[in-house]
């Protein structure tokens, strides 16, 4: 079967006269999840949102079925039977499963009230179908993201969606989750569904895609079956050039112990972590979604309150209430929520790379700030990073998610910290700046920067760390070392089947 | 040039910033030609005055809405801290009979306690963690109800000859309010945008979460624009009792968190918070005194007034909403 469902004709999109879309020609072949791969900029998202009625394109058509179809609005596509399930899920998380599910398509009684009976029994049918087991009349706050995640795609479904629109779907799932959302998505496809796949994980297109589609810099580079497309093909296509080894070098710390944490507890959510810094190291944090990395970091930070233990920076006590604390300690925080503790979109790459540390660009008791020194200390920043920005003064949601990652880091190691908390620092980035993040990362530990390096890509760990902590349910399971760091080793300790030495 | 140079060039024209100006200006020709009584040095001045008092306070309200927050207490405050004010002041010219000394301790006093109502506000929300509406909505019951209660709900006199005339008097053919406010716009312009707490500020309203893992403190930060409001309900307190020499307990700050807010968003700051003017704050308040003015002139009924003001802060949010 070869028809087309939906096919672009020469969309082009641009944002204040910087092209982002540039006469994109794809067609979607009904029955098939097509993969759209690219680096962060290359216009994947921009593309989807065009189709999702998000954006509308500056010029060309989108044909559907065989029509010429504008989409203005969002619900435009919805009418269509395009849906779009983006990165942040549209899932209030105040009500049900089923109240989601039906959300402006309410079922109703004859007088006029909500038929809730009918809406929970629909929607038990439909996540029944879809073999997930989740209670109808759940709170979307107390599901898991994975769950979150079925929940969209169970409404995607529940309005006939002809076409489903997947955003980096697999960015929050572990791969026990993710292994379901593949085994729906192929099961959607058998039953007709059409189905288009962002995504940054080449191993992963791989194994769920048909075909695939690779964009660079706003223009299609090539379209090819899955089958005739290595993982390293895609990614040499995606980034243009060669790749060369990922990980830098891994230079050894020095002796010295810079940081410590004792029998570090917070009830319920961590118990009795200890473990040492030194200089220059790079530490791991490993294990698997929920083992208590992230909290681990907060309670360092200040951010929840230990309820005992305590913490030594060069040998001496310190105490640390809030994260203004840690900072003041030396400690700096690149968080794994860019958006949500990260950065501030609406300001400017200057003011978020200047954010924490902008005491020190003050004078006079006023604190009156001296922008030319900012100035030119985010001049510096852009440069070491290559952070891709139109100019110094060009607000945060204009830059692509890569860059935006990249400001992050910068604006955490604009105090010049002794030790880096690094928290999925390449969440949601592609292959080229996750390379850039490395090095980067890599080049402040030679530096003599102490970093903890939490992370739940297991290339990522055994790539980049000196040693690696590995976590499980609020407790540190083990430590590894050199050789001893592998991935099977790692998932010994993190699912428990082995205990280690702590 | 061509038309696509011009709509480029109108493109890249931040309407976003100059809008209240543009709207002021239209607003100033357009009553120019309503009225001829309008551009008489005279009424120019008077416009500026009248909202002289509001218009400070907006500054403060300014600073508050940038957070996310809101400060619905001014208004009683300002009769609640000119009734202590002049009470104070009246015992200490009993008490100590130099009239300086009495005015210069009175109007210091009056300040203070402007000061030290809005940080209690502050702590209220912030400590409490309530939401800023409910708690200056309480205040704002609270304040107004203790003013009446210690004044009988009726008017205090100052006893005090100095103290009615500065309010009054005119240095370079302005009247001390207007001076008063202009000089406090133009440090609280400096505040804004030149100084790590106005960073703070707008960072605080961006994004919460960001700002307190951005080892910023976000209370301190808060409790700060309450009190910045407070001061500023201080020094309008004592230039309006100064003027009238007097406080009604009744009549004194009705409906002045309204002027304020109403200025505050006028001038082109978002309910939402995060970022804001100070001038376009002042040229809010100056773009409802015209209009106040120009209805007098007009000789709409002063009733209606309350009607047309309600409408153009509906409208400002409507075309702010429209821009983003």
């Amino acid at each position: 079967m070869n028809d087309t469902l939906l096919e672009t004709k020469d969309i082009s999109k641009d944002f204040s006269s910087v092209y982002v879309l540039n006469n994109i020609n794809i067609k979607v072949i009904r029955g098939e999840i097509l993969g759209i791969i690219g680096e962060n900029g290359a216009g994947k998202s921009t593309l989807m949102k065009i189709l999702g009625g998000v954006y509308t394109p500056t010029s060309g058509e989108v044909v559907f079925e065989g029509q010429t179809v504008t989409i203005r609005e969002p619900i435009d596509a919805k009418r269509l039977g395009i849906s779009l399930i983006p990165q942040e899920f549209n899932l209030i998380r105040e009500l049900t499963v089923y109240d989601n599910v039906f959300l402006g398509s309410e079922l109703r009684q004859k007088n006029g009230l909500l038929d809730k009976k009918a809406m929970m029994a629909r929607t038990r049918e439909l996540l029944l179908e879809l073999n997930v087991d989740i209670e109808p009349d759940a709170r979307i706050e107390n599901l898991s993201t994975a769950q979150k995640q079925m929940v969209e795609i169970c409404k995607a479904v529940s309005m006939n969606a002809k076409l489903l629109i997947m955003d980096e779907p697999t960015t929050v799932l572990t791969q026990f989750e993710i292994d379901i959302l593949f085994r729906l998505m192929k099961r959607l496809r058998d039953q007709g569904a059409t189905i288009i796949y962002i995504s940054h994980k080449l191993k992963e297109v791989k194994a769920i895609c048909d075909r695939v589609i690779i964009l660079r810099d706003g223009n299609v580079i090539s379209t090819e079956l899955i089958e005739n497309l290595s993982v390293i093909d895609m990614a040499q296509r995606m980034v243009g050039r060669e790749l060369s080894q990922i990980f830098p070098h891994k230079h050894t710390p020095s002796e010295e112990v810079v940081f410590e944490v004792e029998n570090l507890t917070v009830p319920g959510v961590i118990e009795n972590v200890s473990f040492k810094l030194h200089r220059g190291e790079i530490l791991g944090l490993a294990g698997l979604v929920g083992a208590g990395r992230t909290e681990v970091a907060e309670t360092i930070l200040g951010v929840r309150r230990a309820e005992t233990g305590r913490m030594l920076m060069n040998g001496r006590q310190i105490s640390i209430s809030r994260p203004s604390d840690a900072v003041a300690n030396g400690i700096s925080y690149l968080s794994e929520d860019r958006q949500g503790s990260g950065i501030l979109t609406g300001f400017s790459v200057v003011k978020n790379t200047t954010l924490v540390s902008l005491g020190s660009y003050c004078k006079y008791i006023i604190k009156l700030i001296q922008r030319q020194r900012e100035r030119d200390s985010a001049d510096e920043h852009i440069s070491r990073f290559n952070i891709k920005t139109q100019s110094l003064d060009t607000r945060l949601e204009f830059l692509s998610g890569g860059n935006q990652q990249k400001v992050s880091l910068a604006k955490s190691i604009d105090p010049k910290p002794v030790v880096l908390i690094a928290d999925e620092p390449t969440r949601g980035v592609d292959v080229s700046a996750k390379q850039e993040i490395y090095r980067l990362i890599s080049s402040l530990a030679t530096e003599g920067l102490s970093c903890i390096f939490i992370s739940s890509e297991q290339e990522e760990i055994i790539g980049m760390c000196n040693r690696v902590i590995v976590m499980k349910q609020g407790g540190v399971m083990g430590t590894l070392e050199g050789e001893s760091i592998t991935e099977e080793q790692i998932m010994f300790l993190a699912t428990g089947i082995k205990e280690g030495v702590a | 040039m061509t038309t696509v140079g011009i709509r480029q060039l109108m493109k890249k024209f931040e309407y976003q910033k100059y809008a209240s100006f543009i709207a002021l200006i239209v607003l100033f020709v357009l009553s120019s030609f309503l009225s001829p009584f309008f551009l008489r040095p005279g009424n120019l001045v008077n416009i500026l005055s009248q909202v002289s008092y509001t218009g400070m306070i907006a500054l403060g309200m300014a600073f508050v809405i940038i957070t996310g927050g809101i400060d619905l207490s001014v208004g009683s405050l300002v009769a609640f801290d000119a009734l202590l004010g002049v009470m104070f002041m009246n015992w200490m010219l009993a008490a100590v009979h130099n009239q300086v000394t009495a005015v210069l301790l009175g109007i210091t006093a009056t300040i203070l306690v402007g000061g030290v109502t809005g940080l209690l506000n502050g702590i209220t929300i912030t400590r409490g963690r309530l939401a800023p509406f409910i708690v200056t909505l309480g205040t704002m019951a609270i304040f107004r109800s203790l003013a009446l209660f210690i004044g009988n709900a009726g008017e205090v006199q100052s006893q005090s000859s100095l103290y009615g005339s500065f309010g009054l008097t005119n240095i370079l053919f302005l009247p001390v309010p207007v001076w008063a406010m202009l000089f406090l716009a133009l440090v609280l312009d400096i505040v804004l945008n030149r100084t790590r707490y106005g960073r703070y500020l707008c960072a605080v309203g961006s994004n919460t979460r960001v700002a307190v893992f951005s080892a910023i403190n976000v209370d301190r930060v808060k409790m700060i624009a309450y009190t910045i409001t407070g001061l500023l309900v201080g020094v309008s307190s004592v230039l309006l009792t100064s003027r009238f020499n007097a406080v009604s307990t009744s009549n004194t700050g009705m409906g002045y968190e309204l002027d304020a807010i109403a200025a505050v968003i006028i001038g082109g700051t978002p309910m939402t918070g995060g970022r804001g003017t100070v001038w376009g704050t002042i040229i809010g308040a100056i773009i409802l005194g015209i209009i106040n003015n120009m209805l007098n002139m007009l000789g709409v009924s002063a009733y209606l007034q309350g009607t047309v003001k309600g409408l153009v802060i509906i409208g400002a949010v409507y075309i702010q909403r429209q821009r983003s």
